[in-house]
């Protein structure tokens, strides 16, 4: 299906595996940490303006609101190029949100579109039926001068996902599975292909992180069929044409994989790689300083939901600090209105405007020396949360919220 | 190109944020970035970087954030070269687009020790172990990445397909 998109976005009929192509792109982002990278390398090229001041988009979100007196100077100078320029797209505090749940919501990615961002999470808008991925700074610089940037073509690793869902399991435990089966660089390169009945019933919220998380085993892109549930998602944010690529019926596969769904319970993924991964039953007793909710990979509005319900009318154990991030401002505004924040402060959880902050380790709850975190981000790498000796505990928002009140790796029945 | 050095050999799974913490993310300045490579992976990095320039690693190196930082802290501390088992996707891309050579090459990658000397002619495809009388062919790179390399980067790059465009 990427390979569809690329061959169409390079004016040919297809385009073969490990082939270089120069292609044109949709839509060009990047954030605080990588356009300001981004802007001194497009300065270089002498170009002047950008391609198409429509289609890129900034997005300060990483150090914003500004943690320190230097993020502030990489922000200012990333505004004023923003000004500068005229970029439609660029998103300041107070209208901002976590990239990743922030375009699709404003409709800025649509079905078959090539997507290049200069953030690793990119992968996210596969979730839409675009080809979507991550690249560098230098990469964004290019392309906002030319609208085009190039791509080596990757092969497709096929997921058909079987079976029932458990109770409380969501997609950041089927991709955690996934992810522990085949390893962090089992896609290498790969374009991951998301399929099967239970993708078909799944929340866009679950695609979506499913999707995020496609870099974690290496893959250029996570994508999932357009249908039904693509198209009532796209209906009150655009109302622009778009394109729609479906995977050939005898597509070549380099392999595929079954997960029977019934097998899959609620998931950690233990310290340092997000690959290292045990069913949350055998997680246990593990105790905790920290837990948060959020980040673009489970700030949106099923998490909240989620932990929204096994928090009320519980209090958070006094021994962590519970920390929830609403990915965007509309996310925060409608669980405002659904008594989700209430249940959270009742709890004695810190509620937060948008921010990637603590998931990279940037501020908003930085880990000390030997403390541990549960989190619904996406990496536990070493020092990434804070201390080099601190450990990550990623989870989906059912065991986050558990373990908040337990005070220890817990799942929602030993506290419901 | 000819690069003779020594080697710092990691294992596998280096990952972006062991190479440059986020913390130190507020910065684009390569010099600043430098100094805080390999922090917490390596304490002793930058003095081993003093006296040897070539990086010898597993598999799925740069794996994790986009951050082309990681590749231009690595450059801008000295290193010529990287040779790994595999590299991760972004990681591979940030570091062509910033001319820094790699090599994927499994068997050498697996073989050779920390402080053997290298040679490695890039333009012949051989990897020499000056150290271990070892010798190791390389996979030739596109034309497309090799030129994007030998332009500097691929900016350079671009700049000089801009100018031919207008000329």
């Amino acid at each position: 299906m990427a390979q569809k998109i690329l061959a169409y976005h390079c004016g040919r009929d297809f385009v073969n595996e490990g082939e270089l192509i120069n292609a044109k792109v949709d839509l060009v982002l990047g954030n605080d940490i990588t356009m300001p990278l981004a802007i001194e390398e497009f300065k270089k090229l002498g170009t002047g303006d950008v391609f198409d001041r429509s289609k890129i988009v900034i997005v300060p979100d990483h150090f914003t609101p500004n943690k320190d007196i230097k993020s502030a100077q990489q922000c200012r100078f990333m505004r004023e190029f923003a000004i500068r320029q005229k970029i439609k797209n660029y998103f300041e505090v107070g209208r901002m949100g976590i990239e990743h749940a922030l375009l699709p919501e404003m409709g800025l990615v649509l079905p078959g579109f090539l997507v290049i961002g200069a953030d690793s999470h990119t992968c996210t808008y596969g979730a839409l039926g675009a080809a979507s991925t991550g690249v560098g700074s230098t990469d964004v610089a290019v392309a906002m001068a030319t609208g085009t940037a190039w791509f080596m073509v990757p092969g497709s690793v096929k997921f058909i996902y079987s079976g029932k869902l458990n109770k409380w399991v969501t997609g950041k435990d089927l991709i955690l599975y996934t992810i522990g089966l085949i390893g962090v660089d089992g896609a290498l390169y790969m374009s991951m292909e998301f399929s099967g009945p239970v993708i078909e019933d799944l929340s866009m919220d679950s695609r979506f992180t499913m999707c995020n998380m496609a870099i974690e085993a290496g893959g250029k892109f996570g994508i999932i069929e357009h249908d039904l549930k693509t198209q009532k998602f796209l209906e009150d944010k655009t109302d622009k044409k778009y394109k729609i690529f479906k995977p050939d019926a005898g597509a070549d596969y380099f392999r595929t994989v079954e997960i029977n769904c019934d097998d899959v319970g609620l998931q950690v993924a233990f310290p340092h790689l997000p690959s290292n991964v045990r069913n949350a039953e055998n997680a246990k007793n593990i105790k905790i300083d920290q837990v948060v909710i959020g980040s673009c990979t489970n700030g949106r509005m099923e998490d909240l939901k989620i932990a929204a319900e096994i928090m009320k009318g519980k209090k958070a154990s006094e021994k962590v600090r519970t920390i929830i991030i609403p990915a965007t401002q509309k996310i925060y505004l409608e669980a405002m209105e659904k008594g989700y924040i209430k249940i959270f402060i009742e709890s004695g959880c810190a509620v937060s405007t948008p921010t990637c902050g603590p998931c990279l380790g940037g501020h908003m709850g930085i880990l000390a020396e030997g403390e541990r975190s549960v989190s619904t981000t996406n990496r536990n790498f070493v020092g990434r949360m804070g201390h080099p000796a601190s450990e990550v505990y990623l989870s989906g928002p059912a065991v986050a919220a558990a373990s908040a009140i337990a005070g220890r790796i817990a799942v929602p029945e030993e506290v419901l | 190109m000819l690069i003779k050095d020594r080697v710092i050999k990691y294992g596998s799974n280096v990952d972006t944020d062991v190479i440059i913490p986020a913390r130190y993310l507020n910065t684009t300045s390569e010099k600043e970035l430098a100094l805080h490579c390999f922090e917490d992976l390596d304490a002793d990095f930058i003095k081993k970087a003093s006296h040897s320039r070539i990086i010898v690693a597993g598999d799925n190196f740069g794996c994790g954030s986009s951050r082309e930082h990681a590749p231009l802290s690595i450059k801008a501390s000295g290193i010529k070269l990287i040779i790994a088992k595999t590299f991760a996707r972004i990681f591979f891309r940030n570091a062509i687009n910033i001319g820094l050579p790699l090599i994927q090459n499994a068997k050498a990658a697996e073989e050779i020790k920390e402080g053997e000397e290298l040679e490695v002619d890039l333009n012949k495809g051989i990897i020499k172990n000056i150290s271990s009388g070892r010798k190791y062919s390389i996979t030739p790179v596109p034309d497309f990445i090799q030129g994007i390399i030998s332009s500097g980067g691929y900016i350079n790059y671009i700049k000089e397909t801009l100018k031919k465009g207008k000329s």
